[in-house]
């Protein structure tokens, strides 16, 4: 067994083990760690394949801004744990049919006859100079140029809806103008009014 | 020397033949790890009396100067000070995610190092993709503070907690913008080809092409690293310590060396990025270059980082807090369109061929 | 318009903050005027009002009669005096307790006084061990109710001290 083989089954461990552990977690900040694990395990994998602009770009967006905003969310919330067991066994026939369902596909497309030694050969070492991410820059804006470009699109439509459908209501909301505030000068505030006084008047 | 060290070698062969290969490259890359951490440690300990002298002498005071001379012992009695306090957990506290939190801190502030370029040559790993590296690890030290605020179930700690995780992930996004910037103009994401291509003199240094974005880098690594004018985070008029009131003794200290050294990393991108890394700002200029040939590369690049060192601590004397809701503005509303606008005029001074730059 | 460009411009060249950071830089030059106080003192005034002492006169006999002048005008009633007459006729003090705690550092009982006993010194570096009475196994020390045996020790101990500030203040009196 060579160093990188034990390093792949320790990674791997971990990946699943970290799975699981996020599934059967009572505690939602302790499960969203053991993703955050997962996704560590599945980005430590990715380098052992040479393919670390992946899994940069994995921790990048996933650990460093999308679980962020999970944790955030999960600490406002506060969760009525008996109404969510109340409901469990009601729901469990039907989640057991779509998880078999969901790990029958799985082992269909992603089971050694598609994916196999056999089937797939064992990715060659590259050379030490060789550069992953120019590789997938070339690919990227040549070959798959429109694809690419399509799904930027379609990420800025939803960035957009997203924040049309928060932002509605305009004038009904209470919001200080900072600009307005920042540019705000004494003589638009304070009024120098020179005023006679009486002494001077009497004499 | 040479003949001394092979002998060493043949030596340690003889005596240990499973010594090799791979056992050997990690023992050098731990070696490599310590002779970093070590130094950064002190520099972080001493970075604390730094910004107590000056912040003194810019309040017209005189700052430590009681333990050793002129206080320089004063970082080692901190140190002992805060080794000896006991640690207290606060009651229903959750006691593995609170201990977890300052490791959270400290291993992404201190593992971002490997990947810095100190000198031609002189790194713990020499990543293809640092650049990105740097992002994403350094992004994963808000968990350190996030959990710190949840797991001590106290309500400073969280709305700490809640400041911080929306402050860094936005700033986060003008920080990557603005260095996109770099990245077009050197072309490369590898840390140490930026410094190259900045090669030249202090003029081919990207700081004249991108001089709003190194403004704007700047402000968001204040942001990032919670200092003041944007810490809200600990906000000790308003929040009382933020994420850090429940943490005493060494938990608090992890902390603090955390945010330490992600401030003289962010110090250090700020050189790499803008100011030419490693290279003499006398390269190119007649007479001056060859009387400072002599510098080696680390002492330029250590010279420049306490420049904006020295600038964290007169920025933090010198301005009070801005408010939370105009940090947020600062980012979305003018930061992150003049980085985006920035981007356009990078491209295009790239297709014109502007400069010594590109 | 002009004015809008005019904002514009000193906006963008950060040329508010910049004349904060001037300031914070002059400062960080400028001498430095702090007084390192256990070694350095800054100087005090003759008429400083530190803690009490009772004087005596050259041949050491205590000055105090027992007028009960001081007793009457404290405001404070911090003082409280018993008299009793000594063998030779005279009418002296049994009792001279001066409460630290009620006194408010007037000055009132020193001005009254007729013959100059009751003075207040220039010491203020002192600290009330115990209680009320004091702890007797500090020596020297004095609980927040300082009786007439140490206010005489205050005085006979700092006389050079009390003899030159009263001098110095005796051409304003």
């Amino acid at each position: 067994m060579t160093f990188d083989q034990i390093l792949f089954y320790v990674f791997s461990f971990w990946f699943i083990a970290s799975s699981l552990a996020m599934i059967f977690s009572r505690n939602a900040a302790k499960a969203v760690l053991f993703l955050i694990l997962s996704f560590f395990s599945a980005a430590s994998i990715w380098i052992l394949l040479e393919a670390e602009f992946l899994a940069i770009t994995l921790i990048l967006v996933y650990v460093g801004a999308v679980m962020v905003l999970f944790l955030f969310v999960i600490k406002m919330l506060n969760i009525d744990k008996s109404t969510l067991r109340a409901k469990f066994a009601g729901y469990l026939p039907l989640g057991l049919i779509v998880a078999a369902i969901i790990i029958a596909e799985m082992t269909l497309v992603l089971g050694g006859n598609q994916f196999g030694l056999d089937v797939v050969a064992a990715p060659a070492r590259h050379a030490a100079d060789y550069s992953n991410i120019t590789v997938l820059a070339m690919q990227l804006y040549t070959t798959y140029v429109y694809p690419f470009e399509l799904a930027a699109v379609l990420l800025l439509i939803a960035i957009i809806a997203a924040i049309t459908l928060v932002h509605r209501n305009e004038a009904s909301r209470k919001k200080q103008s900072i600009s307005e505030q920042v540019s705000v000068q004494a003589k638009d505030r304070v009024r120098l009014v020179s005023i006679t006084s009486p002494k001077k008047e009497a004499k | 020397m040479m003949a001394l060290w092979q002998s060493f070698v043949e030596l340690v062969h003889e005596l240990m033949p499973w010594f090799d290969g791979s056992i050997a490259t990690i023992l050098i890359i731990l070696i490599k790890a310590i002779a970093l951490v070590m130094p950064l440690m002190l520099v972080v300990a001493y970075f604390t009396y730094a910004e107590r002298k000056v912040i003194g002498y810019m309040q017209l005071r005189i700052g430590p100067n009681r333990v050793g001379p002129k206080g320089w012992l004063q970082p080692i009695a901190d140190a002992l000070k805060l080794m000896t306090k006991e640690i207290i957990f606060p009651t229903k506290a959750n006691i593995y995610l609170f201990l977890l939190a300052p490791i959270l801190a400290i291993a992404p502030a201190i593992a971002v190092w490997a990947v810095i370029p100190f000198d031609e040559g002189i790194y713990v790993a020499n990543l293809d993709i640092s650049l990105l590296y740097v992002l994403a690890i350094g992004s994963i030290g808000v968990y350190g503070i996030i959990l710190a605020g949840w797991a001590s179930n106290s309500k400073y700690p969280l709305l700490g907690a809640l400041r911080s995780a929306s402050l860094l992930v936005s700033y986060e996004i003008v920080i990557g913008f603005a260095l996109v910037t770099v990245v077009m103009i050197a072309g490369s994401v590898n840390l140490n080809d930026i410094v190259m291509a900045q090669k030249g003199s202090i003029l081919h240094w990207y700081w004249i092409p991108l001089f709003p974005m190194m403004i704007i880098f700047f402000i968001s690594a204040l942001v990032e690293t919670n200092r003041a004018p944007f810490d809200v985070v600990e906000g000790e008029s308003e929040i009382v310590g933020g994420t850090h009131v429940e943490y005493s003794g060494m938990t608090f200290a992890v902390f603090f060396l955390a945010e330490y050294a992600n401030m003289i990393l962010m110090a250090v991108l700020a050189v790499i990025m803008f100011f030419g890394g490693w290279h003499s700002p006398f390269e190119g200029v007649p007479y001056m270059e060859a009387a400072f040939a002599w510098v080696p590369g680390i002492i330029w690049l250590l010279a420049k980082t306490s420049f904006f060192m020295f600038l964290y601590l007169w920025i933090r004397a010198t301005f009070p807090r801005f408010r939370y809701d105009q940090i947020m503005r600062l980012s979305w509303k003018v930061f992150l369109p003049w980085t985006i606008a920035w981007i356009f005029v990078v491209a295009l001074m790239t297709q014109l061929k502007i400069g010594p730059w590109f | 318009m002009i004015n809008n460009i005019k904002k514009l411009v000193k906006d963008f060249s950060l040329s508010e903050l910049r004349g904060g950071l001037k300031i914070t830089a002059k400062e960080l030059i400028n001498k430095k005027i702090t007084v390192q106080y256990p070694e350095e003192k800054t100087p005090i005034s003759p008429r400083f009002r530190g803690i009490h002492a009772l004087r005596r006169y050259p041949n050491g006999e205590e000055r105090c009669i027992a007028c009960k002048l001081c007793e009457a005008v404290c405001p404070a009633n911090a003082i409280t005096i018993e008299s009793e007459m000594r063998d030779d006729g005279t009418r002296r003090t049994t009792q001279y307790d001066i409460d630290l705690f009620k006194c408010i550092f007037c000055g009132f009982c020193e001005e009254a006084c007729p013959v100059d006993a009751i003075v207040e010194t220039q010491i203020f570096e002192y600290a009330f061990v115990g209680s009320r009475d004091g702890n007797d196994n500090i020596k020297g020390q004095f609980g927040s109710v300082i009786t007439k045996d140490q206010l005489l020790e205050v005085g006979d101990k700092n006389k050079k001290m009390i003899d030159q500030t009263k001098l110095e203040d005796s051409k304003y009196k």
